[in-house]
């Protein structure tokens, strides 16, 4: 894997080398993430959120599983066991409220690590099945985010799962038997808890094997950089363990402490007041909306009003999961042979377009679906969509763009006054030996 | 930050590296790290375990108020502490007697009726319902049930015969029934599960 210097592991013990001859673990540790993976010199902390989404998915696979020693997945009992977690546990009320909050900081380290990908065109060629595999994960953690949701079996989980099996329904001629199917009778009841509860407890280790895939496929080419540029020379990079590994603690520290904020001092702000009311059939929340990470989504799904060739419920879903689904397409909608933004002034300038695009999104799809939100959301969906498959095609084959760097030792050693200094937006600027 | 970054490639705190007189910057940054790091996992790891142990519903139940009021001499009541059969018997003068009979030096474990029972009150025999052999519910607590050679109890399960005062006399248990704490309340009423 990786480059021709990169360091070989040496056990340091014969106990080590004794397990490394018959199982060489600590071989595939040491070139993984220790000091046998050369990384690029150059990374910024953007390039904390990967590793930050993987101790996030470990928090939620600890705590969640302790959670199950103590949830009834049955619907008398489901709302009374999330209750007794709650105050009768042994520190449940941390547990618990560390997975519901993991659940949203894992999905803000998420969001930051497909954004970083976005502006430093990760997704480009040699890496373009890394990203895909990554949206295979964004896929799967929304679908075992939505299902964790109901497992407390509030009002907002009841209908959470009505909404959201529902979007199946809308699937020309076999929607209404698939709904049915998925929710194993008509409507959200204790087959659809409990085979919810089964997935919920599934996904997150079908998670972490796509993440092997994800971080396989990245540690063949390497990792990308804030300039774009290939490494081309042992100068250009640096192992992993101790540089990362320090670096990482640096960003998971931060994260830690945000994460033991919000746990400890805004449990519940995240959350809707109207899922500590138990399911009820019969009632609808007067305003229902998703968790926040699912705002924006939330936003195009409600989009479409009127009927055009096909039924606006329909439109609403197909644009919904069209809007991920795109992102596979993106390192051929985006042929550009230059990676980084830095480089790339008129892409930057719609990179923080698209952002804004997706903020209001995201703002919409937290208010109840009344005019002017509407409008709005419509307008927003149409330039999310105009985004990648009109301006981004067009801007790569017109933009011009900045000289790049010779090398990554270049830019950040000694050579920023021959190199087109790149505006100092990314924080590269390099520490100089004359310091 | 003082962090040089030399040509060779090499990251060093400080610009004198070479000195090997005491601790480096960089040493003490990386211990207070490593050493915080270690004391907060360390931390974390006690949610993690004590979640396991009894929550407080289960300890609510920790302790049963029983009230023995309607017990008569020579009857037996059985009922639930700690999800355990808990067997409560009402001594008769004759029982009291059959046990004090017995020198405990000659017994498998050694006890007299006395410390078997509270303080004054020795025709109250309160003892966990759990054969300590190998965990059954002996027979005796109900009318009609077979008492066993001594006349207290008798474990189906591998014949083990307890006597009045719940002392292991014949077959495979190790130990005389258990006598979990208790206290009495008032003349009627006795805690268990609660020290005298």
């Amino acid at each position: 894997m990786s480059f021709p210097w990169a360091e070989e592991y040496r056990p340091k013990s014969g106990f080590m080398r004794w397990i490394d001859q018959r199982l060489p673990l600590p071989r595939l540790v040491y070139g993984a993430v220790g000091g046998g993976y050369p990384v690029p010199r150059n990374l910024n902390y953007f390039w904390n959120f990967g590793v930050l989404a993987g101790i996030a998915l470990v928090i939620q696979i600890v705590t969640g599983i302790i959670l199950a020693m103590h949830y009834v997945p049955y619907d008398q009992a489901a709302f009374r066991s999330v209750e007794h977690i709650m105050r009768d546990v042994n520190q449940g009320w941390l547990l618990r409220y560390l997975h519901a909050n993991g659940a949203a900081f894992f999905f803000i380290v998420t969001y930051i690590h497909i954004f970083r990908g976005l502006y430093y065109g990760s997704y480009k060629a040699p890496r373009e099945l890394v990203w895909m595999l990554g949206l295979v994960i964004l896929l799967l953690m929304m679908a075992t985010a939505f299902m964790g949701y109901v497992l407390p079996w509030g009002q907002m989980s009841f209908w959470a799962s009505k909404v959201i099996t529902g979007l199946f329904g809308a699937i020309p001629l076999v929607g209404e038997p698939v709904q049915t199917w998925l929710l194993g009778g008509y409507a959200p009841d204790q087959p659809t808890l409990n085979r919810f509860f089964s997935l919920h407890y599934l996904l997150p280790f079908v998670i972490a094997g796509v993440i092997i895939l994800h971080i396989w496929a990245l540690h063949i080419p390497g990792s990308g950089n804030p300039t774009g540029v290939d490494v081309k020379s042992p100068q250009d990079t640096l192992p992993f363990h101790p540089y990362y590994t320090a670096k990482d603690g640096f960003g998971l520290g931060v994260f830690l402490i945000l994460l033991a904020f919000v746990v400890f001092f805004a449990p519940n702000y995240l959350g809707h007041a109207d899922n500590y009311i138990p399911a009820n059939p019969l009632s609808t929340p007067s305003h229902i909306v998703p968790e926040w990470y699912f705002w924006p989504f939330y936003a195009i799904l409600r989009a479409f009003t009127v009927d055009f060739i096909l039924p606006a419920k329909l439109w609403g879903v197909l644009a919904m999961f069209g809007s991920i689904i795109l992102l596979f397409f993106l390192p051929w909608l985006d042929p550009s042979p230059v990676r980084s933004g830095n480089y790339r002034p008129r892409f930057r300038q719609f990179f923080w377009i698209l952002i804004l695009d997706i903020l209001v999104l995201g703002w919409c799809g937290g208010l109840p679906a009344e005019e002017p939100y509407v409008m709005i959301s419509q307008v927003a969906t149409m330039y999310y969509f105009a985004h990648f498959l009109i301006i981004l095609p067009i801007l790569s084959w017109t933009e011009r763009t900045l000289p790049l760097p010779n090398s990554i030792s270049e830019s950040v050693l000694h050579g920023e006054e021959r190199e087109a200094a790149p505006a100092d937006l990314s924080g590269v600027r390099p520490a100089t030996a004359a310091e | 930050m003082a962090t040089v970054e030399h040509s060779d490639g090499t990251l060093a705190a400080g610009p004198d590296t070479s000195s090997d007189e005491g601790l480096r910057r960089r040493d003490f940054i990386n211990i207070a790290a490593v050493s915080v790091a270690g004391v907060g996992a360390a931390t974390t790891l006690y949610p993690l375990v004590n979640q396991m142990n009894p929550s407080a519903d289960v300890l609510a139940l920790a302790a049963i108020e029983v009230d023995l009021s309607a017990i008569q001499p020579g009857q037996a009541v059985k009922t639930i502490f700690r999800k355990q059969p808990l067997f409560i018997r009402h001594l008769t003068p004759a029982e009291i007697q059959a046990a004090n009979a017995v020198s405990p030096s000659e017994l498998r474990d050694p006890q007299s009726l006395v410390e078997r029972t509270a303080a004054g009150k020795p025709q109250w025999l309160i003892t966990m319902g759990v054969c300590t052999h190998l965990g059954c519910v002996p027979l005796g607590a109900a009318e009609g049930e077979n008492k066993g050679a001594y006349g207290g109890y008798f474990c189906p399960c591998h014949g083990s015969h307890y006597d009045t005062a719940g002392r292991i006399r014949k077959g495979p248990a190790p130990k005389n029934l258990e006598v979990p704490a208790y206290a009495f309340k008032s003349d009627t009423v006795v805690t268990v599960g609660e020290e005298a």
